[in-house]
């Protein structure tokens, strides 16, 4: 049945595309993403309840921005990798899998499997530039984002299109 | 090699292997055209126009024939407008539903139950909701398909952002809302398209006309329900998720209190959800919004008064109107219900494979399994080799591929993609010291004493607890 033209993962309507994320603790690194060119995230603060930090690392070029959520700077992140960084590098690895993360942010490891460590060593090893942090407010906002998801109310209406989205036992 | 039958309904699975007349040619030009979308019809090349007209002669028959015709012409032009791109998606849209058609004939022919009858139900008023939003992502997967999957990149991905948030706090305008989020979240993971090793070729074109379809005004109205007295046996749980939402649906035997025949019927609970929030921890989203999961995992039957029940067969569930009965073991009543059961017929825009989903028992096969193959499980059906998706039951479960590896019955939803059909597992019987024991993939939907299931659900609830608590001191600032 069907042509043998295309593969079967091109023919397939339900083929999970992305894989699901891995569960992880979320206390100390509550958001976490690959997008807009950047693993961008946000990190709590380890002194105060009420305080985030916003921190970003920029994929090929690795230049990176850490700040709190009311725009005052890192004072780690002076010319290297705050500790925040490191913790959003981990916990990416965590949740994607390290070989995606490694593959987004165009890392190269030395040699054998990335993990958080080997990625962390290959980019500051370039000396990245510190990006200036226009990007937090726009990052801040992704997070307040992905937390209004759960103040929407489940529903009992059938869903249809998530016949397109079956459960996989792959995780990333 | 035939396995007696035990009034459970012997399933001919030699037709599911035949062929079906017309299958093939419908494909290609549905291929044609999903093929043409991995370039993008801005400028299109010799061979997408041939591609277009495929699609066009392949409807020439039908009322869309002059639409679709002069939309194929305008976008071989590379000058094609939002009505062309409807046209297309719409043209795509009726091919597949055909086969859908032909594939639930096959399916009736082989499992032989009660044919699904057509149900003259209206759906309920179709009046115009939430137009700009609705123009604003009809705009977005025109660009989509000027681009094509080749040409995305993550500005043009990202124009979906602020369309799904206006969506997804309206409940009526849920379906775009978490068709839309999906797709965009994988277009974002595969960009740029450019330097993409394989591109899901018939699942984008599959996304990307159906979002197109819901974006006109009634094309997924509020449906029309009658309300309905029994008693609800359950089948088994069928879980889908992407990263940010969920959707489990109960299949399930429904007995009318009036003596009248049983139906094929489902009920489903989704929720919106945050992508951190996986496998057990997704159970916590949904248990609270419907008591019948807890009624699946303890094994018991449902009594429903006055449960508004939709033409397609689908409960629109409240826990008002349902109380839990008496034990309802899943395998005797796939034995006894499930073969007296009646489908509903589906309606006119579900029309599509992915949709296919029909409740079967199988027993005495033979296990094939290949290690090689990242192990997969396939059984011997009198004489025919039945692939099984056991990559849809889900981790968080009893469930596993090898119990249904070593398992001597099953009841799973057939299905069919890729150009096969295929068996998802919901529950299999094994045979433990020469008794049967039942494994149930949604065995964990009410809460399980299982250790690694009640570790995996505290940790996501922690995982919750942490997101509200940010939420409470972030979000209202």
């Amino acid at each position: 049945m069907g042509d043998g033209a295309l593969s079967v993962r091109e023919k397939s309507s339900t083929a999970r595309v992305v894989p699901s994320a891995r569960p992880r603790k979320l206390a100390k690194v509550p958001f976490v993403e690959l997008a807009d060119g950047r693993l961008q995230g946000v990190v709590s603060s380890g002194s105060d309840i009420g305080r985030v930090y916003v921190s970003s690392v920029e994929a090929g070029t690795y230049a990176f921005a850490c700040s709190t959520n009311n725009n005052r700077p890192c004072g780690g992140a002076r010319g290297m990798f705050c500790n925040h960084i490191r913790a959003l590098v981990g916990e990416a690895v965590l949740q994607y899998g390290a070989e995606r993360v490694a593959r987004y942010l165009k890392v190269e490891v030395a040699a054998g499997e990335p993990d958080a460590h080997s990625i962390t060593v290959a980019m500051t090893a370039t000396r990245p530039a510190q990006g200036d942090s226009s990007a937090a407010a726009q990052v801040f906002s992704r997070f307040l984002r992905h937390l209004a998801y759960l103040e929407l109310a489940p529903t009992t209406a059938p869903l249809p299109e998530m016949q397109w989205f079956p459960a996989t036992r792959a995780v990333a | 090699m035939v396995p007696g039958d035990e009034g459970g309904g012997l399933m001919r699975a030699d037709l599911l292997t035949d062929d079906i007349a017309g299958l093939d040619e419908a494909l290609a030009a549905v291929d044609g055209f999903d093929e043409a979308l991995v370039g993008g019809l801005l400028r299109p090349q010799p061979g997408q126009a041939g591609a277009l007209a495929g699609l066009a002669d392949a409807v020439a028959g039908s009322p869309l024939a002059s639409r679709v015709a002069e939309a194929a012409e305008k976008a071989a032009a590379g000058a094609a407008g939002e009505d062309h791109f409807v046209a297309l998606a719409a043209a795509r849209t009726a091919l597949l539903g055909s086969v859908h058609d032909a594939l639930t004939a096959r399916i009736e022919e082989a499992v032989d139950r009660p044919r699904a009858e057509e149900s003259g139900t209206a759906p309920a008023g179709g009046e115009e909701h939430a137009a700009n939003l609705h123009a604003a992502a009809r705009s977005w997967l025109c660009d989509l398909a000027r681009a094509g999957w080749r040409g995305i990149d993550h500005e043009l991905v990202g124009g979906a952002a602020p369309v799904v948030s206006a969506m997804l706090p309206d409940p009526a305008l849920r379906r775009p809302a978490t068709l839309l989020d999906g797709f965009a979240a994988e277009l974002a993971a595969s960009c740029p398209g450019a330097t993409l090793e394989r591109v899901p070729v018939r699942r984008w074109a599959d996304l990307w006309s159906r979002a197109l379809l819901l974006t006109l005004p009634g094309a997924a109205p509020a449906p029309a329900v009658a309300e309905v007295s029994g008693r609800l046996l359950p089948l088994g749980v069928d879980v889908q998720e992407h990263a940010t939402a969920v959707q489990a649906q109960v299949h399930a035997v429904f007995e009318p209190a009036d003596g009248g025949t049983p139906r094929l019927v489902r009920a489903s609970v989704s929720a919106p959800k945050p992508d951190t929030v996986v496998g057990a921890g997704l159970w916590q989203l949904l248990r609270p919004r419907m008591s019948l999961l807890a009624a699946v995992s303890e094994g018991r039957a449902v009594e429903l008064d006055a449960m508004p029940l939709t033409a397609e067969g689908d409960l629109v569930w409240d826990d008002a109107r349902a109380r839990t009965g008496g034990p309802a073991e899943v395998f005797t009543t796939a034995r006894v219900a499930l073969p007296a059961a009646a489908a509903f017929a589906t309606s006119p825009l579900d029309r599509h494979p992915a949709r296919i989903a029909v409740p079967v028992l199988l027993e005495g096969y033979a296990v094939e399994t290949a290690e090689e193959d990242g192990g997969t499980v396939a059984f011997q059906v009198a004489g025919q080799r039945l692939a099984v998706d056991t990559d849809r039951v889900p981790a968080a479960g009893p469930l596993t591929p090898e119990a249904v590896a070593s398992s001597g019955a099953c009841l799973g939803l057939l299905r069919w993609d890729a150009g096969e059909f295929l068996l998802q597992p919901l529950a299999v019987e094994r045979t433990v010291r020469k008794k049967a024991v039942a494994v149930h993939a949604g065995a964990w939907a009410g809460g399980t004493t299982d250790k690694a299931g009640v570790r995996a659900e505290k940790a996501a609830i922690d995982a919750v607890k942490v997101l509200r608590e940010r939420a409470g001191k972030l979000l209202r600032k």
